[in-house]
């Protein structure tokens, strides 16, 4: 009864212990999603910004040309950029947009095209090492604190990927050497609310341009002075150095999205862990407490027991 | 006396906005001043360029703004950025240190931080 006991109080004890983590991971997460809000929110102005000056300039170019802008006749080869955390304890957050990623691959390959995997976070980067699958590039580090730095470099390298492909046939690469792709998608988690987060996979290139619908067209039309912009230098040279730009934007929204709802994903989880823990908790006190009773029971019987063989070892003599 | 609002905004967060009466700024094909009824512009800026704006009060607000974009309207001034800095925020010792010692593209960018922060990049 004893060991029973002493046991007991020991798991009392590590769970306890568990439980104060998971709190204190829990208010850390808290406090960390607020900024990670902030951050989504602040990045707002630039991504308005240049989706407004990309439309202006998709009326305003002559010709809409643009690698980035074209589909491919023959789509043959896809990048698929996937955002996860570097950190697990955030719940099925991982595991949410992996299965995504699993979807938006098995889809691809439906459609007859060959799917590269990029990835972004340590633990998509586990994932696909431990299934010994192959992953082209990888960007760890900065999961729950995305800078735009971290954005443009994945963004750049993937794009330059994109353009090089551009003149790839079936088999082998162009006549640049280089063995492109013909379409990027991204594969991220959207922050709903802080209890709900969605992975979303989403295709960046190439882009679709958002026309003005006809009746914003025939209304535009009937202004009496249509606005003309002055392009400097050419729109269509603009057009190609603003659209890369436009893609890392999309990327780090993606990237600034994924780390609110990692925070987000990790604070459930850890509440869950530390509601856990505390049942646990009272739970196993009361089971102490029982064991502690029965052990004294035990010992006053065992007293009044002994008491009374003795007494009754007594009278006979 | 006119005025138009400008924005100053990088990726990562929004810089400053307000009201101004002039604007200048380096794009692809040279320096260009803007004032409130300017023609409809869309440029691409030099890297390390820097933007100086006058704002209604007659305060100089200036930023270096590394690889972006203008949009100019009537009534409106946009200067997008990849990442911007400005000038009272710019730790100049550092980009000193960033001019002797970088690469060409951090001494291009180092020199603006020290023309926005209003020293010589000599």
């Amino acid at each position: 009864m004893g060991a029973q006991l002493r046991e007991l109080r020991a798991r009392i004890k590590a769970t306890k212990s568990i439980g104060k983590i998971t709190k204190a991971m829990e208010l850390i997460a808290t406090s960390r999603i607020a900024k990670a809000q902030a951050r989504v929110e602040a990045a707002r102005p630039y991504s308005e910004e240049i989706t407004n000056v990309l439309q202006e300039l998709a009326t305003g170019a002559s010709n809409l040309d643009n690698p980035l802008l074209t589909e491919r006749d023959n789509p043959r080869r896809a990048a698929v950029l996937v955002v996860t955390s570097d950190k697990g304890l955030c719940g099925g957050y991982n595991a949410n947009v992996l299965r995504a990623t699993e979807e938006l691959l098995s889809l691809l390959r439906e459609q007859g095209k060959e799917p590269t995997v990029y990835v972004i976070g340590g633990k998509g980067l586990n994932y696909y090492r431990f299934r010994g699958r192959e992953v082209a590039n990888s960007w760890t580090g900065f999961s729950d604190q995305p800078h735009y730095v971290n954005a443009a470099e994945a963004g750049t390298e993937l794009v330059n990927l994109f353009l090089a492909g551009a003149d790839d046939d079936g088999e082998g690469a162009g006549s640049d050497g280089v063995l492109g792709v013909d379409e990027l998608h991204i594969v991220y988690t959207e922050f709903r609310s802080m209890l709900t987060q969605t992975p979303i996979a989403r295709r960046v290139a190439p882009l679709q341009v958002e026309y003005i619908g006809e009746e914003a067209g025939s209304d535009q039309a009937s202004r009496a002075l249509p606005p003309t912009y002055d392009f400097e230098p050419n729109p269509e040279e603009l057009l190609g150095a603003l659209l890369p730009k436009y893609i890392n934007t999309r990327i780090f929204a993606a990237l600034l999205e994924s780390a609110a709802s990692e925070l987000a994903a990790r604070r459930t989880a850890m509440k869950a862990a530390s509601d856990n823990a505390n049942e646990l908790v009272d739970t196993l006190t009361r089971e102490a407490n029982q064991a502690r009773q029965a052990q004294i029971t035990q010992e006053i019987s065992e007293i009044v027991g002994g008491a009374n063989a003795l007494a009754a070892a007594g009278s006979e003599e | 006396m006119a005025e138009m609002s400008v924005e100053l905004v990088a990726v990562e967060r929004r810089l400053w906005s307000g009201t101004a009466t002039f604007v200048v700024a380096q794009t692809m094909e040279g320096e260009i001043g803007i004032m409130p009824g300017h023609e409809r512009v869309l440029g691409q800026l030099v890297e390390g360029g820097v933007v100086s704006i006058t704002t209604t009060d007659g305060e100089h607000v200036s930023a270096a703004v590394h690889g972006g974009f203008l949009s100019v309207t009537a009534d409106s001034v946009s200067v997008l950025a990849e990442s911007a800095e400005l000038g009272e925020e710019i730790d100049v010792a550092a980009a000193r240190t960033a001019l002797s010692q970088g690469d060409e593209d951090e001494q291009a960018r180092a020199g603006a931080r020290l023309r926005a922060a209003g020293h010589s990049a000599a």
